[in-house]
């Protein structure tokens, strides 16, 4: 090895500040004198930011109902129709709630499940991107990865994959009681916008018609086998429908966790814009989708969420905790640091 | 590789042969003989690996039989093969870039080899052929073929001297590059052709040689003075015929060169010692996930739900392959907790680091116009983990630069203008010594300095019409007789050089003595003296002689040699090195009988050697003794400085040399090894009489100094090295005769007692002078010291080709670039001009590389451990499904880019104290030693605080996500989010705790560091904000714009990466505070220290080692 040899023979070396080691640096100490301030102030500031966590989180509402069926309720017969089976039969049940006070606005539908493994590897890695995002030739060749939901009765299966073959498919209809004995008025449930933009216009895409008919389109495919009807029925707006339809959208967006909420509806028109005033309610649920086989649960949750996100006391707490732990040890710090500032003043004493 | 098979392939060729027949010129001897063409091999030297064509396949399996590269080559493999959770690009691309930079820089270094190789292979000899001289390349020579070689040229291949310029056949030669002997050997033309000196004659010699096949032995075979070995250069003759009997790869110079051994340093061992600690980490992962995920599925629900139905393929597969599988996809999954990145920042790290070295002008020397030298890399840490330092004396401690100092005649002292007379000191006037002696002993005595050597002139024509008087530049071998020619020249002798065998001496009164040199009697080790027997223009024929006052006084026949004796053990005391002088008249006739003894003896053809020894015996007696003379070798510049900082620095320093006791231990103690306070343990043949009894009295002397010295140190060697300070310091001094009888004493178990007393002995002293020692013995004693408990680390440090042995037997060996030739700074790991330098390039380079390579190696497994373990976190909560926590870019970027060049630049440039600080304060040495920065207990605490910060990153989010939303807008976020939240602050906590330890902050670091950070932002989002079409799946569409728009998000980073940093943060205050009030204490006392410092006059501590050294 003689690279150096090579390199440089028998001359001086440069006398730069780079060869000698010797560049212009900054020396950072962190000194007490530094740090300790430096305690304090992110301490007050952490502890501010949790105080205002700690109230954003608190003044969050939700309500939420367990509809699995496993406790007493109106949805334990569907629940104890829909064992094991799949797809189960359609049966409607109902929720029924009562608001003492509004809740404040805007109010957030979300559907919660346990137990449901949608980051399961091979659960999450079983889905054509080309296809949904519109490709002719992938929606006749779905990727090997959707197996076993590539191919059903010998014809490609759009959209294919696991994730899409268990779309999650309850219903979700809102009824209020403005007084008692009054008849129930549906709540305008606003079901568009639920999914990421860029999600629903970039990155989902429809098969191009053919002949203007997205059913033509999508000829020769199956639907997944779990599913009712075809992709291109999914809702009869046009604009959200087949693989744009924002459900569908939301429900591909894999959780990351095994007990997650995915986003229903926003409601917003009208007279809730601004909340659900105080009365009864009525949530009629049309319970199709299984999911005591694996012992999981659902839940139908409302939440009004504030600039933070929805209820999530963590972060104000993990501040408030942060932020009184800099105080402490700043406080120990300063003990500390008095400590030895003495000893080296006497240090210093004895020297002279 | 390929030249061990080729030599193997001549070597199977040769048990057929036997011998080989070689034919002078290629001529057939006689038309009748049949002319078999044997086949050898060609006069290429090869000692580069590979040639363009091999080098990918070979580099290729040279790389992977590398523990670590067969690792990832592996993991690579079982990701083409089994479904696994990330693509074989995520270790692919990394293993890919490794293997690449590795290949370049092997492929660079060995096309240097080539152009090495080229440079001998295609040099331009001359052949006689057809009687002409043909020029051809070096490598076209072929066995048979009749060289021409000229003066100061080296031999092209192993050649049979056939005849030379000089009528009697002989010519000069050194073999300095073969075995570092520097001086003249003779060797003889073959009788029968020595007369053979011009084209045409050789051409027309038929002839076949007989010779034995290639064999390695240089001494066995460096016997035949006829043989010229490749390698060696002629010198003094001005050209030779010789045939070539070995040629390339066969060639005695190519059969004894082995590559330098590979030496690992102590940092490389604990990277493998750490990285069997993750392995295991990483098999353990892999082993309970697989373990856990069994159990998890033993519920069919959890096994397979109704939404995530199996294969029929999957239902088929045996449940234990699947184990397996499984198992080996998890370990896919985990194995980036084993860095391949490491290795290309650790060889980066060392190739580039080593450039500071060679760059650095404090090392430059302005006499040699050379700086440092670096002739490998991989030893940078290792100069900060020394603890013994073994050094050569002369041209290493001393100048070898050689000054005549004073001389003796008849007893008289001389020296320069003031002069000492046993130790009375007369402050006479300048040349007032012109009384002291008899003027014509005094001109003999001058006349034979100027005529016993072997010294040559060089005229320095540089100014026009230069006459006589120009400068005269003298050359030699030896530098002691450049001294002593250049002495002679002040008391107004002059040597003016050799002119057809005639020796010109300019005398006192400016005339021009011509003596004829008849026959120089060369200097040799055994006998240690040389004489030559010159004619003067009266026709007189003298003999003078010169050699070590052991090997002349003998020899001498005037009874007056007391006071001379007297003198020459004083001077050696004061550490000069002293020769004696000694003349004889020979009569004509005698002379005839000496001549012809000499010249029978030189032509011998059997024991040659001996002959001659034996006629020089016999000449060199009765000679008249007519003074002696001191010549010192001064001490290098700040030479007991550095010794002083080294010993500070808690090195233990041993002096090894061939020098005798009395002149070492002066050294030694003018150079500060030996303080006057210390006490001297000796060993030495004086101390242990020669008696039958010497290994009883050793016996003795050893159990008595080891009571002394436990009873001193009773503690346990742990706290020694702070113990030096305040104890008794204890030098030992033992001779090679002595070591021996140590090392090789009988073979009964007393033998193994003494030498592990004799260690535990050394253990405690803080220096050791071992002198007279062989060089094979330097390297045994490197030896010993280096497989001591604990394996101390051991470095040498020497100028000539008697260290080359010990430099390469310890763990670092330096080189000084000496007079005494090159060899052994070409031997040498690192080189450098002078011995002063070893201070810098120890505490300062060495200590900075240690803490830059230790650091790099914690901080690699610490970042890649805080990367990994979110990930296995995570398969708690995805039902160990494998499932990345991270996208696969992220996963191989992590380590290639986003967090690699802060650590990079951090290992070269960080420098945690000022260099200066730690040159001016030896003691910081200490704080490194023993590997300390990976020991244990450091190991442990990054490890923790790894663990402490992925268990940090993942369940903070883990938290976080335990919300309906994120957003304001109620959105949700998946598991690319959860990732990318992770990722993001590990990306940051890592480079930002990397941040806190950087002490240096130069332009580079805050650009690679917040460079690193802001190609982390726009690497995310640019890879978020494309549809890419060669994906399949598009994971981070948006995912990292859409987090970032989320107010809780950046909260729950900040914060986060606040938590981590938070106990790093914290100690780095308590550290500070600590150190601070350390430093106040330091400061206090080195201010006492300061005051206590010696003198460094060279005088007064040798009139305290004389006087007052309490020697046991």
């Amino acid at each position: 090895m003689t690279w150096s040899a090579a390199a440089r023979r028998a001359q001086q070396p440069d006398n730069t500040a780079f060869t000698q080691q010797r560049l212009p640096a900054w020396h950072p100490l962190l000194s007490a004198g530094i740090a300790l301030p430096l305690f304090f102030c992110a301490g007050l500031a952490f502890l501010g930011l949790g105080l205002g966590l700690y109230y954003s989180s608190n003044a969050i509402r939700e309500l939420e109902h367990d509809y699995t069926g496993d406790a007493a309720g109106s949805c334990t017969v569907c629940a104890a129709e829909g064992q094991g089976r799949a797809p189960p039969p359609r049966c409607l049940c109902a929720w029924h709630f009562t608001l003492a006070e509004r809740f404040p606005g805007p109010v957030y539908l979300y559907y919660e499940l346990t137990d449901f493994y949608q980051n399961n590897r091979r659960y999450s890695v079983s889905r054509d991107n080309a296809q949904l995002s519109g490709l002719p030739d992938s929606l006749r060749h779905p990727t090997n990865e959707c197996a076993p939901y590539q191919f059903a009765r010998g014809l490609p299966v759009a959209p294919c994959g696991a994730i899409a073959n268990s779309l999650f498919n309850d219903t979700f209809t809102l009824w209020h009681q403005r007084q008692p004995g009054a008849p129930y008025v549906e709540v305008p449930l606003d079901r568009a916008a639920i999914a990421w933009w860029t999600d629903y216009h970039v990155k989902f895409r429809n098969p191009p018609l053919v002949n203007g008919s997205l059913a033509l389109a999508f000829q020769g495919t199956a639907p997944p086998p779990n599913w009712p009807r075809p992709v291109y029925e999914l809702s009869p707006d046009p604009n959200n429908t087949g693989f744009v339809n924002q459900d569908f959208v939301v429900w591909m967006r894999t959780a990351a966790l095994p007990t997650f909420r995915k986003l229903y509806a926003r409601i917003r028109q009208g007279n809730y814009s601004a909340g659900l005033p105080s009365g009864a309610y009525r949530v009629d649920i049309a319970y199709n989708y299984p999911v005591r086989t694996f012992g999981g649960h659902k839940l139908l949750v409302f939440s009004n969420v504030s600039w933070m996100g929805g209820k999530n006391p963590f972060l104000g707490i993990a501040y408030l905790v942060v932020g009184s732990l800099c105080i402490v040890v700043g406080f120990v710090m300063l003990a500390v640091y008095i400590r030895y500032q003495d000893q080296d003043d006497d240090n210093d004493n004895d020297e002279e | 590789m390929f030249r061990r098979s080729l030599n193997r392939f001549c070597a199977g060729e040769e048990k057929r042969v036997g011998t080989r027949t070689v034919f002078v010129g290629n001529h057939p001897i006689s038309e009748t003989e049949t002319y078999i063409a044997q086949r050898f091999c060609d006069n290429r030297i090869v000692s580069s690996k590979y040639t363009l064509w091999n080098f990918l396949p070979k580099n290729l399996f040279e790389q992977f039989r590398r523990i670590a590269n067969f690792y990832f080559l592996i993991i690579f493999l079982v990701q083409v093969t089994v479904d696994t959770p990330t693509s074989p690009v995520t270790s692919g691309l990394p293993l890919f870039f490794v293997i690449t930079v590795t290949a370049i820089k092997q492929g660079y270094e060995d096309w240097l080899r080539h152009r090495a190789d080229n440079e001998v292979n295609k040099s331009t000899v001359y052949i006689i052929e057809n009687a002409k001289r043909v020029r051809k390349e070096s490598e076209k020579i072929k066995v048979g073929d009749v060289v021409e070689v000229q003066a100061d040229e080296t031999f092209p291949c192993d050649l049979i001297l056939l005849s030379s310029c000089t009528t009697d056949g002989t010519c000069y030669v050194t073999t300095a590059s073969l075995d570092g002997e520097s001086n003249c050997k003779t060797h003889y033309a073959v009788r029968d052709t020595i007369a053979l000196c011009t084209a045409e004659s050789i051409d027309r010699l038929r002839a076949a040689i007989e010779c034995e096949q290639p064999q390695p032995d240089l001494y066995k075979s460096l016997g035949p003075e006829n043989l010229l070995l490749k390698g060696a250069t002629l010198k003094n003759t001005k050209k030779i015929y010789g045939v070539a009997v070995y040629t390339g790869m066969e060639t005695k110079m190519a059969l004894n060169y082995q590559g330098k051994s590979q030496k690992r340093s102590a940092v490389e061992k604990s990277i493998n010692a750490f990285l069997i600690v993750y392995l295991f980490i990483l098999l353990t992962k892999a082993a309970v996930c697989t373990t856990l995920k069994y159990i998890w599925q033993s519920t069919p629900h959890n096994d397979e739900p109704w939404y995530n139905r199996k294969t029929q393929k999957e239902r088929e597969t045996f449940k234990v392959l699947k184990m397996f599988t499984d198992f080996l996809s998890f370990m896919v999954l985990f194995n980036f907790i084993i860095p391949v990145s490491m290795y290309v920042t650790v060889e980066m790290q060392k190739f580039l680091g080593s450039f500071f070295i060679s760059w650095d002008k404090d090392f430059y020397d302005e006499e040699i116009n050379e700086g440092a030298l670096v002739n490998t890399s991989d030893l940078n840490e290792e100069l900060g983990q020394v603890d013994y330092v073994f050094t050569d004396k002369t041209g290493t401690l001393t100048e070898n630069s050689m000054e005549f100092i004073e001389c003796s005649i008849d007893g008289h002292k001389y020296k320069d203008e003031t002069q000492e007379v046993d130790g009375l000191s007369q402050t006479d006037g300048p040349l007032t010594y012109f009384d002291k002696a008899d003027k014509d002993r005094e001109e003999l005595f001058l006349r034979a300095l100027c005529l016993c050597h072997t010294v040559e002139t060089k005229t320095n024509d540089a100014v026009d019409g230069a006459t006589e008087s120009a400068e005269l530049t003298y050359v030699s071998s030896s530098p002691d007789e450049i001294a002593l020619v250049k002495g002679a020249k002040k008391y107004g002798f002059t040597f003016l050089g050799n002119q057809n065998g005639l020796m010109r001496v300019e005398n006192q009164r400016k005339e021009v003595e011509e003596y004829e040199l008849l026959h120089t009697l060369n200097f040799d080790a055994v006998r240690r003296r040389m004489s030559v027997i010159v004619k003067t223009q009266g026709g007189d024929i003298l003999l003078f002689c010169k050699g070590a006052d052991s090997a002349v006084f003998p020899r001498v026949q005037n009874h007056e040699i007391e006071l001379t004796k007297a003198h020459v053990e004083r001077n050696a005391m004061d550490g000069y090195r002293t020769l004696c002088v000694a003349f004889k008249e020979i009569a004509p006739d005698d002379y005839e009988r000496i001549n012809r003894q000499l010249i029978e003896a030189k032509m011998a053809l059997q024991d040659r050697e001996e002959k001659m020894e034996k006629v020089f015996d016999d000449i060199e007696t009765n000679m008249n003794l007519i003074g002696a003379t001191a010549v010192e070798d001064k001490l290098q510049d700040q030479a007991a400085e550095t010794i002083e900082a080294l010993h500070t620095a808690g090195l233990k320093v041993w002096v090894l040399t061939g020098d005798k006791m009395e002149t070492a231990k002066s050294t030694c103690y003018a150079c500060r090894l030996f303080q006057t306070s210390t006490e001297l343990l000796e060993l030495t043949t004086k101390t242990i009489e020669e008696s039958e009894r010497k290994e009883d009295r050793l016996h003795e002397l050893l159990i008595e100094y080891r009571k002394k010295l436990l009873h001193e140190f009773p503690k346990s060697a742990r706290s020694l090295k702070k113990a030096w300070t305040e104890h008794q310091e204890y030098g030992l001094i033992i001779d090679g005769s002595t070591l021996s009888l140590i090392l090789n004493s009988s073979q009964d178990s007393s033998s193994n007692n003494y030498k592990t007393i004799f260690l535990q002995i050394c253990m405690k002293c803080t220096a050791v002078l071992c002198c007279r020692m062989a060089p094979l013995q330097k390297a045994q004693i490197v030896r010993m010291v280096k497989n001591l408990k604990g394996s101390p680390i051991t470095l040498s440090i020497g100028d000539g080709a008697n260290d080359v042995s010990m430099i390469l037997e310890s763990h670092v060996g330096i080189g000084i670039k000496g007079k005494e030739g090159r060899q052994a700074a070409r031997n040498s790991d690192y080189s450098v001009p002078k011995f002063k330098h070893l201070k810098k390039l120890l505490l300062a380079h060495g200590h900075l590389y240690y803490v830059r390579i230790a650091h790099l190696v914690q901080y690699f497994f610490y970042k890649n451990l805080c990367f990994i373990l979110p990930q296995f976190l995570y398969q708690f909560f995805c039902g160990f499904s494998q499932q990345p926590l991270y996208d696969a870019a992220y996963l191989t970027m992590y380590n290639i880019c986003f967090t690699s060049l802060p650590i990079l630049a951090y290992s070269l440039l960080e420098q945690h104290i000022h260099i200066d600080t730690l040159t001016s304060d030896p003691r910081l040495y200490m704080k490194i030693s023993g590997n300390a920065m990976l020991q244990l207990g450091p190991f442990l605490y990054w490890t923790f605080l790894a663990a402490f910060e992925g268990t940090v990153f993942f369940f903070g989010t883990y938290f976080l996500f335990h919300t309906a939303s994120l957003e304001e807008n109620g959105k949700v976020y998946g598991n690319w989010t959860f990732g990318t939240i992770v990722f993001t602050v590990l990306v940051f906590t890592v480079t930002l705790k990397l941040a806190l330890d950087t002490r240096f902050w130069t332009w580079i670091n805050h650009f690679v560091i917040w460079g690193s950070l802001a190609f982390y932002i726009f690497f995310s989002f640019f890879w978020g904000g494309i549809i890419w079409p060669f994906l399949k799946q598009q994971r981070m569409y948006f995912v990292f714009a859409q987090m970032l728009s989320s107010v809780s998000t950046w909260l729950a980073i900040i914060l986060l990466i606040f938590v981590s940093l938070f106990p790093e943060i914290l100690l780095i205050v308590l550290k500070n505070v600590r150190r601070r009030s350390a430093r106040r204490n330091l400061n206090c006392r080195r201010a006492s220290d300061s005051l206590s410092t010696r003198p460094s006059v060279r005088p007064l501590l040798l009139r305290t080692f004389s006087d007052e050294s309490n020697v046991l």
